[in-house]
């Protein structure tokens, strides 16, 4: 694993996806997801819903880090926050 | 539009009959079949056209090519062919690469089949999903990987052997074969499914005796597709390969020698690259275009 | 087809699973980690959180190359889908010439991509070329180691001689789905050719058109090997693409981190237009079986 170079920022952001995958499969297995139209165009399940929100969390995150001198942070408690209102509302 | 139709197989193909009649009394004018011709013609020349003059230049000795334009080999030659199958350095690089072709299309196929089959068949955890995942990795540039690959395959000790190639390809050709193969057995009524399992068949025996020759048409275009798109991969190919595995694509390369490039070699060595895809091409020619939409028409 | 819900089918999945993520998954983490580093080899190392990211999403060069790219990708579209769809309709159906015709057509895209490059190298050189001959002797002085547009448009013909194919063959697969008795109903009702195509022709293919517009982008969008042997990216940087970019980073001078990084963005990129394509893909087949129902 030494050639991977894993740092700590890294496996910690590796970590919390497995997880999310993780306990996005125990929810479906305890209680299976259904199908239903919120504010977005198109009518999604919640692991749809968790997709959209990390693609946009990443856009978000270069947006910030490229164009803003805003600290990183702030993006990424942006994204948490869209996060659950897309997983809540979407 | 239906409604004024008539509704019956039969009622319809009288009235098109009818139909027919009518229009070849008024004696269509043949230009629009000739029209249709011409443009197609016109299409092929454009293709053939480079291909020709690819074909043209590797007859030509390199005298007669950088002496002057020449529309066909005046002074025929087959000296950079029989310099290409003599000399190891060029031909290698051919069985190199069919060597590694030929790897992958037998490692994607035998683990895309079930995959594909369970995505064509059942609903699970996860199964948009995994399948969207899939995608992206056949639509990821190499260019990404390319470092990682460099890197993981030197670690693991693989680097310039053709398993290195074939597995670094199995990124976009198995999510390839499982998205085809997929479209052709989502053609395939369940019905039979249920009755092989009725009669007693075991899901490996029904799988391999009933199932598999069933779309043979389908592995038939899948393999053909996953030969293209490793036949014609570039990038990852020599970059995981030095001197053992080099495919006959980065061979080429090698003709910018001093005294310039080696016009004559180039074009013989890249007219044998055309070949094997057109053994290929014959051999499904008449599925190739279903497989072309995925299986899904 | 109604599936039936059940979760052995993950026994199936599971080989081809652990192939691809060897090769998808442990590069693409490993991608993740040199972009958050500057990488010398495995023992020196420094971390410099998102620094990479910040410089290659400000470096005009890169952004230049962005919107080259999508310039490159929309136009071959924009040319290669209607002729794509032209040459579908012309396509003999029947009968010896149907065979020949679909193998002369197939043919470019079962040549590796650096000998299609070679292939017009040869063919548009001003001196041995048979089209930049013919080019210099009707009076334009055709070069493209020096002419930003002459090099632009030969590329452009290329990736149209190159991939057109594809669009006309999955079209001519779309067309010879679509029964005859719907032709004959049209001529019943004197339809003109117009409304034949627009009508009966265009919602067939609009299935695998959507699939060939994905395809044809994603390609396009990583096209290296033609453009590179044809111009090497000149005049200039004028022909240079996305995938050379980071190639020339990543192999030419070994930024691990910066071309990390900018893998990365070109990745993310391709997941979103991937996206987009896929749930349009996937609603129109839900809206499919909808009808059939």
């Amino acid at each position: 694993m030494e050639w991977m170079v894993w740092t700590t920022p890294t496996t910690v952001f590796f970590a919390v996806i497995a997880a999310m995958l993780a306990g996005m499969t125990a929810w479906e297995v305890i209680s299976p997801t259904v199908e239903r139209k919120g504010f977005l165009p198109i009518s999604t399940t919640r692991g749809d819903r968790l997709f959209i929100g990390l693609l946009s969390a990443a856009y978000i995150h270069l947006v910030v880090v490229g164009f803003t001198p805003l600290s990183i942070w702030l993006a990424l408690g942006a994204s948490v926050l869209w996060l659950l209102v897309l997983m809540r509302w979407g | 539009m239906s409604d004024s139709l008539p509704t019956t197989p039969d009622a319809v193909r009288q009235r098109a009959a009818a139909a027919d009649n009518r229009r070849r009394r008024k004696a269509r004018p043949a230009s629009r079949q000739w029209r249709r011709r011409g443009l197609m013609t016109a299409y092929i020349v454009f293709v053939l056209l480079p291909i020709y003059w690819l074909l043209n230049m590797s007859f030509q000795s390199n005298t007669e090519i950088l002496g002057g334009l020449t529309l066909w080999p005046e002074s025929f030659t087959l000296e950079h062919y029989a310099k290409i199958l003599t000399e190891s350095s060029w031909y290698m690089g051919y069985v190199n690469s069919i060597t590694y072709v030929l790897m992958n299309m037998l490692i994607s196929i035998a683990v895309a089949l079930p995959a594909a089959y369970a995505f064509s068949r059942y609903k699970f955890i996860g199964d948009k999903h995994l399948f969207f995942w899939l995608l992206t990795n056949l639509m990821a540039p190499p260019a990404v990987f390319l470092l990682p690959y460099f890197q993981l395959y030197y670690t693991v000790g693989l680097f310039d052997t053709h398993v290195a190639v074939a597995l670094a390809h199995c990124l976009f050709n198995i999510p390839l074969a499982v998205w085809i193969l997929e479209g052709f057995m989502s053609g395939v009524p369940k019905e039979i499914d249920e009755t092989a399992f009725i009669d007693g068949y075991s899901f490996p025996k029904f799988f391999v005796k009933i199932f598999i020759p069933m779309i043979s048409s389908g592995i038939g275009v899948t393999l053909f597709f996953l030969f293209m798109f490793s036949w014609v991969e570039l990038l990852l190919a020599s970059t995981l390969t030095s001197t053992g595995a080099q495919p006959i694509a980065s061979v080429m390369t090698q003709t910018k020698g001093a005294s310039g490039i080696d016009w004559g070699a180039l074009a013989a060595a890249g007219t044998l690259t055309i070949l094997p895809g057109i053994v290929v091409v014959y051999f499904v020619r008449n599925h190739i275009a279903k497989g072309f939409a995925l299986g899904r028409t | 087809m109604n599936k039936v819900y059940n979760n052995r089918a993950w026994w199936l999945i599971l080989p081809m699973l652990l192939l691809v993520a060897f090769s998808a998954v442990i590069p693409l983490m490993t991608v993740v980690n040199y972009s958050v580093q500057d990488v010398f080899d495995a023992n020196t190392r420094f971390f410099t959180g998102t620094e990479w990211f910040k410089e290659m999403l400000n470096d005009p060069a890169l952004q230049a190359a962005v919107l080259r790219q999508f310039a490159f990708s929309l136009t071959v579209l924009a040319i290669e889908v209607p002729l794509g769809i032209g040459i579908a309709l012309i396509m003999p159906k029947k009968g010896w010439q149907a065979s020949a015709v679909l193998i002369l057509v197939t043919m470019p895209l079962l040549i590796p991509w650096n000998v299609v490059g070679s292939i017009w190298q040869i063919f548009t050189r001003g001196d041995i070329g048979l089209m930049g001959w013919s080019l210099r002797e009707l009076g334009y002085g055709y070069n493209i180691t020096a002419s930003p547009v002459d090099a632009w448009a030969t590329i452009i013909l290329m990736d149209v001689w190159h991939w057109t194919p594809l669009i006309a063959l999955l079209c001519f697969s779309g067309l010879r789905s679509i029964p005859d008795a719907y032709y004959q109903a049209a001529r019943i009702d004197r339809a003109s050719k117009w409304a034949v195509f627009r009508y009966i022709q265009l919602p067939k293919l609009t299935n695998v058109l959507v699939i060939g517009v994905l395809l044809r982008f994603m390609h396009s969008f990583m096209i290296y090997a033609e453009p590179f042997v044809l111009t090497g990216g000149g005049p200039g940087s004028s022909t240079t693409f996305l995938s050379q970019s980071l190639t020339t980073m990543a192999i030419g001078q070994q930024d691990l981190g910066p071309s990390a990084a900018f893998s990365l963005i070109y990745f993310l990129i391709i997941l979103l237009v991937t996206w987009v394509f896929y749930t349009a893909i996937m609603n129109m087949q839900k809206d499919d079986n909808n009808q059939e129902a």
